[in-house]
């Protein structure tokens, strides 16, 4: 219970304790909580900005996807009209070349009635010559009736 | 039947006295180096002798702290703590957010100061935990086998209950409230607080006569410092070492007493944890604020 010499003991140990825990303890150990706190912050931080990406992503997803179904349906609606239009210019196409077979056919058809004609012509004028040759026999002159016979060629 | 009484009275006392008693080296009254046989021997030597028990245990336990903090700080991961090393975090960040509340000015010293104090503290005063008998009776018989005098082997375990101690540290935290003043305020900055506190006058003549007054009225408050520290920690230990004694010693008187011993010490050394961790922390943070103190000058006021 006397003072002595345990007192300055006990000061150079405390002494010397303050040193060592200030040299070897503290600063790595602060050092490294440190950096701890510095981490743990750093990555709520990054995880935010994740987050955030993640919503901008989102709205651009949807941005493009309307984007996109907008375009489809601008897409279908020009496929759709061509469409309509392609069946026109094909109906057209198609009257006009049935127009243009009728044309083709009916001028044919005309062409062999005027040739059936012409050639029928010239066989009744051949068939009422010899009708009418054999008829009044050598008492026709040739030439005192072949005006006779070209007009009723012509009344044909 | 009452010299019976009277005997065992006597070994009451001297198994108080035993106790209270440190395991002293120094110069024997016939000149000779030993270890005291008694009290009176022991106070005897004088200052130049050593309480081997305290001063060995002190630093038995400052290096245990250190070793520990030591072998958690060399392989300090910023990782995921484990083990060991969340005790040494959770102590160091008490002791640091300690230290930045009180303490607002850059000083690399006091956190490593802090923690040393609070741990150190902490595991002198825990040597109260440890059975009262236990450790001084492995000290006799190994004394015994070295050769000693069964009854002159002392043994105090617990440091803090030795004033040595406690005002050695308290004298350390003194200095460095006298160096951190002059550094900071500088010498005359410091005289001024003893010279023209509280009393001051902007007559000089009369600032003369306010002087000495000033001083009588400062100078106790610098020096009470030192000393409340050091005899506040000092004092709750001892008292808390004198109860376990004085129930250690009711083991003895008969099997009722021993009972209620028994739920005593129990119910004591569940509240000594709490004065335990209470006076290391009390140390640490008076420390902290005797620091803070001599770094604030008078414009902070």
């Amino acid at each position: 219970m006397n003072l002595n010499a345990t007192f300055i003991g006990q000061m150079v140990a405390f002494v010397i304790f303050i040193y060592l825990t200030h040299r070897f303890v503290w600063p790595p150990i602060v050092a490294a909580m440190a950096e701890r706190t510095k981490r743990i912050a750093d990555g709520l931080q990054a995880a935010d900005k994740a987050e955030k990406d993640l919503e901008l992503a989102k709205q651009k997803v949807v941005e493009q996807l309307t984007s996109a179904k907008k375009e489809a349906a601008t897409i279908i609606d020009q496929a759709n009209k061509r469409a309509i239009e392609i069946v026109e210019e094909a109906k057209e196409k198609a009257r006009l070349e049935g127009d243009r077979l009728k044309a083709s056919a009916q001028a044919e058809i005309e062409q062999a009635t005027s040739r059936a004609r012409e050639e029928l012509r010239s066989k009744v004028v051949t068939l009422a010559l010899a009708g009418a040759e054999k008829i009044l026999e050598s008492s026709i002159d040739q030439n005192a009736h072949n005006e006779l016979v070209n007009k009723l060629a012509a009344e044909l | 039947m009452s010299s019976a009484e009277h005997a065992e009275a006597l070994t009451s006392s001297e198994y108080i006295k035993h106790h209270l008693t440190n395991l002293t080296y120094g110069k024997l009254p016939d000149g000779t180096w030993g270890f005291a046989h008694n009290g009176d021997e022991a106070a005897q030597m004088g200052f130049w002798a050593v309480n081997v028990d305290t001063m060995g245990w002190s630093l038995f336990l400052g290096a245990l702290f250190f070793f520990i903090f030591r072998s958690v700080a060399k392989k300090v991961t910023s990782d995921v703590p484990t083990g060991a090393q969340n005790v040494v975090e959770f102590a160091i960040e008490f002791v640091d957010s300690n230290v930045k509340g009180m303490f607002p000015y850059k000083n690399k010293m006091i956190g490593p100061m802090a923690l040393t104090i609070f741990v150190w503290v902490f595991f002198m005063n825990a040597m109260d935990l440890i059975a009262i008998d236990l450790l001084p009776e492995i000290a006799k018989l190994i004394g015994v086998s070295l050769g000693a005098d069964p009854h002159a082997v002392f043994f105090k375990v617990v440091p803090s209950t030795d004033p040595n101690i406690t005002l050695g540290m308290a004298a350390c935290v003194f200095i460095l409230i006298l160096w951190y003043s002059i550094t900071q305020k500088g010498v005359v900055g410091f005289l001024k607080e003893f010279t023209l506190h509280p009393f001051s006058s902007s007559n000089p003549i009369i600032q003369t006569l306010f002087i000495p007054v000033n001083l009588v009225l400062e100078l106790p408050g610098l020096f009470a410092k030192p000393v409340s520290l050091g005899l506040r920690l000092f004092g709750n230990l001892y008292a808390g070492e004198i109860i376990f004694i004085l129930i250690a010693i009711l083991y003895g008187a008969g099997i009722l007493f021993a009972g209620v011993a028994g739920l005593i010490q129990i119910v004591w050394a569940l509240f000594h944890i709490l004065i335990i961790y209470l006076q290391a922390l009390i140390f640490m943070v008076l420390t902290i604020v005797y620091m803070s103190l001599s770094y604030q000058t008078d414009e902070q006021h």
